[in-house]
């Protein structure tokens, strides 16, 4: 049956999210926007200490009740719904500050590949680090000056050494986000592209864990970026960097196969299956927390919005608005689908393309709209909405470019191969 | 809990529907189009799918299940993907009957809802548009006056889908400001039929403009009596089937739009190669979706009896939209070849158009 309904678990736990969001988030935005290199110390330590992360990144919530149970009834397991609470969490955090929800420690984007493309053996001695201790965190890092969208393109190496035991990796990558904090300032780990095999394309990618103060990896600089400032994006070199030969990631036939086929390159790709709709839902944070300013801002100049008022009679503002609401709900619809779709089994790759696409450009054209409506005001930096604006935009940058996943999603509507439609 | 997935008997119905569409549909609606209508055949084949009848009464030979909004959407947009104005005409007896069933006094639903038993579409329609680029549902024009033991109606009316042929009409009208239904039997003294309308597009659903000039009608004509109606709700249910119908009509655009770039080959290869044109398509895709999912949830929202109207209102614009967007990319796809008639794309593009016209007039 097509519902909507969002479980009361789940309703509470956002309800503490938001407090979160708005009385410790907002009061630190403008800060650290403006200190880009600073790290979020109590913010991080917060979020940590009491679970407020609610299982993003590895760490299930132990304060404010376990999210991840929500759907559990009495009689026992209930309906699969991490990827839902995940998405509600994000949305919720980056309403707060994109950037301050970038930093919350945890196994980000390296610890999905690795939950998604790892052996159990893996996954235990990875993962477990993100339940426990100090805060630490995760990073992909995929990337490379020359290889963005275009990924076979990719030129860091996997050597085996003579003895067989270790992976020799060397390099560089940018655009690793969370690097510094992965590799630097806690005993997290990297996920690194690499190929065994160059000029093979995907069939010699395979993907490796890192971890940190592994001599030979290096963070070579921190970006000065547009927006989500709070957040570090690193570039790394890998100079003969060893590994172990067991952190190649999937299982050792991975290794094995070498250049034979693209398994563990698909295999891992799949991780974007879950992590664009993740992606997504950040994006809708930011977008509705420029357009709730907009809309209170509005209702205190005396502008009421009157959703059953013919077009004739309907202001400009009034559509604009009525507009950026439709656009941010349609993309959260597309969102929810495809997070209820992994909960479910259900594969979910265009569908996860397809969010990433429509909330990237939602939130761009929604966070710009609402610094034109609000005009000087919402030009000026005492206000936050031209921050939300340059945080927005990443959303249509990275996990995939607007334009990557519409070619995905492309492909699949039209039964093209990557071959059939470049 | 939250799911995307129809009930199996929502399901078994969209099937059903598919199939008649498909079968019989898709390929008569070009020739309906120029011919201006669907034979009273198909009519009756589409009228036995039995929609209309899961909401009626048991007791009126229907099922009886309660009346449902996201029904209404998912049976709409497949009814529409065959063909928009065959939908229309099919639904149109629920003008009539769904307000009656929601609104109607126990006297009204037993008179009228039992015509639904009919074999052949019963010939039953509602009068609400009026011209005017201001038009306003809660502000009509018709005016509706207590004289007596009755009521007298005036106005003018457009967009009357078979009002030459309709046994009986709800027609809106303002009564001290607030609109109201009232049921209008053929033949009522002062109600003037005029020439059926040419439209620009869903051609094939025959429409009429009308006048009421002292139309006198006795007071057990007002739906409802002395509740009468609440127009917002019937209008709710009005935009989500409005909603579900824009995204049928955006699906059929984008299914040929698919298969023709597919075969037309331009420099070498198929234009879906191109990303310029599978762009395009997915965007096409996205959009649909997205029209879908706000449709359903407005639905959704409706039939939990929660406030809706924000969420129908965003709802079916962005679906009206995306029918525009879609249909009028599909016609860019052909190129050419699009705009020449036969090759059935233009008049995506000219039903689409219709939605503009059509918020506040369709039911399910």
């Amino acid at each position: 049956m097509i519902d909507f309904e969002i479980p009361q678990p789940l309703q509470k736990q956002l309800s503490i999210l938001e407090n979160v969001a708005l009385q410790v988030m907002r009061p630190q935005s403008r800060y650290y926007d403006e200190h880009e290199h600073e790290r979020p110390w109590d913010y991080i330590k917060m979020m940590w200490e009491g679970g407020n992360n609610a299982g993003y990144r590895g760490r299930s919530g132990s304060g404010g009740g376990d999210p991840l149970q929500v759907g559990k009834t009495e009689a026992g397991e209930g309906p699969k719904m991490r990827n839902v609470i995940l998405m509600h969490t994000v949305e919720m955090l980056s309403y707060g500050d994109c950037g301050l929800y970038l930093s919350t420690a945890g196994g980000a984007l390296g610890g999905a590949a690795i939950e998604a493309a790892g052996t159990p053996e893996q996954r235990e001695r990875f993962l477990t680090r993100f339940r426990s201790g100090e805060p630490k965190w995760g990073a992909m890092c995929m990337t490379e000056p020359q290889a963005g969208s275009d990924t076979a393109n990719i030129r860091t190496t996997a050597k085996l050494s003579e003895d067989g035991k270790e992976w020799i990796l060397n390099g560089e990558k940018i655009f690793v986000t969370g690097g510094l904090m992965a590799v630097q300032d806690s005993p997290g780990l990297l996920v690194v592209w690499a190929t065994v095999a160059a000029g093979t394309g995907r069939a010699g990618m395979k993907a490796f864990v890192v971890e940190a103060n592994t001599p030979g990896c290096k963070v070579a600089r921190l970006e000065k970026k547009h927006g989500i400032r709070a957040s570090d994006t690193a570039a790394i070199n890998f100079t003969d960097c060893r590994i172990p030969f067991d952190n190649i990631l999937g299982s050792p036939e991975v290794a094995n196969a070498e250049a034979k086929d693209s398994k563990g390159f698909a295999g891992a790709m799949k991780t974007f299956d879950a992590t664009r709709p993740l992606v997504a839902a950040s994006a809708i944070g930011v977008g509705r927390a420029a357009l709730d300013y907009t809309k209170e801002y509005l209702t205190k100049q005396g502008v009421t919005m009157r959703y059953d008022a013919p077009y004739a009679q309907l202001t400009l503002v009034e559509r604009d608005v009525m507009r950026m609401e439709a656009q941010l709900r349609a993309a959260w619809l597309l969102t929810l689908r495809a997070a209820w779709q992994m909960d479910n089994g259900i594969s979910n790759t265009m569908e996860a393309s397809m969010c990433k696409v429509k909330a990237g450009e939602a939130v761009t054209w929604v966070t710009q709209k609402a610094v034109e409506i609000l005009g000087n005001e919402g030009y000026s930096c005492k206000l936050l909405v031209e921050k939300w604006m340059r945080d927005g935009k990443i959303n249509d940058l990275y996990e995939g470019t607007g334009q990557i996943n519409r070619l995905i999603v492309a492909r699949r509507l039209l039964g093209y191969t990557r071959k059939e439609l470049q | 809990m939250i799911s995307f997935a129809p009930t199996e008997d929502q399901q078994l119905i969209i099937d059903n529907i598919r199939r008649f569409v498909r079968e019989r549909v898709q390929r008569a609606s070009r020739e309906a189009d120029e011919g201006r209508g669907y034979s009273a055949g198909l009519l009756s084949e589409g009228w036995q799918l039995g929609l209309l009848g899961i909401w009626t009464p048991e007791a009126m030979g229907g099922l009886g299940e309660p009346h449902s909004a996201i029904g209404a959407a998912l049976f709409a947009e497949e009814l529409a993907y065959g063909d928009l104005a065959l939908a229309l005409h099919l639904l149109t007896p629920a003008l009539f009957a769904l307000p009656v069933l929601e609104f109607g006094t126990s006297a009204q639903q037993e008179r009228w809802l039992s015509s639904l038993e009919s074999e052949k579409l019963p010939m039953l329609t509602a009068a609400l548009n009026e011209n005017g680029w201001n038009f306003d549902p809660a502000n009509l024009a018709t005016t509706a006056t207590r004289d007596g033991d009755g009521y007298v109606l005036n106005g003018a009316k457009v967009r009357v889908p078979i009002a030459a042929e309709a046994e009986a009409m709800l027609v809106y009208a303002a009564e001290d400001g607030k609109t109201q239904a009232f049921i209008v039997e053929k033949g009522a003294e002062g109600l003037q039929i005029g020439e059926r309308e040419q439209l620009m597009g869903i051609r094939a659903l025959p429409t009429y403009e009308l006048t009421l000039a002292e139309c006198r009608i006795p007071a057990s004509a007002k739906l409802g009596e002395a509740g009468g109606v609440e127009l917002d709700k019937l209008l709710n249910f009005s935009r989500v089937t409005v909603g579900g119908l824009a995204v049928g009509v955006a699906r059929a655009a984008l299914e040929h739009a698919v298969t023709y770039a597919k075969e037309r080959q331009a420099f070498g290869k198929a234009i879906a190669q191109y990303q310029s044109i599978a762009f395009f398509l997915a965007e096409m895709q996205m959009e649909i979706d997205a029209a879908r999912l706000l449709v359903w949830e407005a639905a959704w929202n409706v039939d939990k009896g929660s406030p809706a109207t924000r969420e129908c209102a965003l709802g079916v614009h962005y679906a009206d939209e995306t029918a525009m967007l879609v249909a009028d990319r599909t016609v860019q796809i052909y190129g050419g070849h699009g705009y020449i008639r036969d090759n059935g794309v233009e008049q995506l593009l000219r039903d689409a158009r219709s939605f503009a016209t059509l918020t506040g007039s369709a039911m399910l």
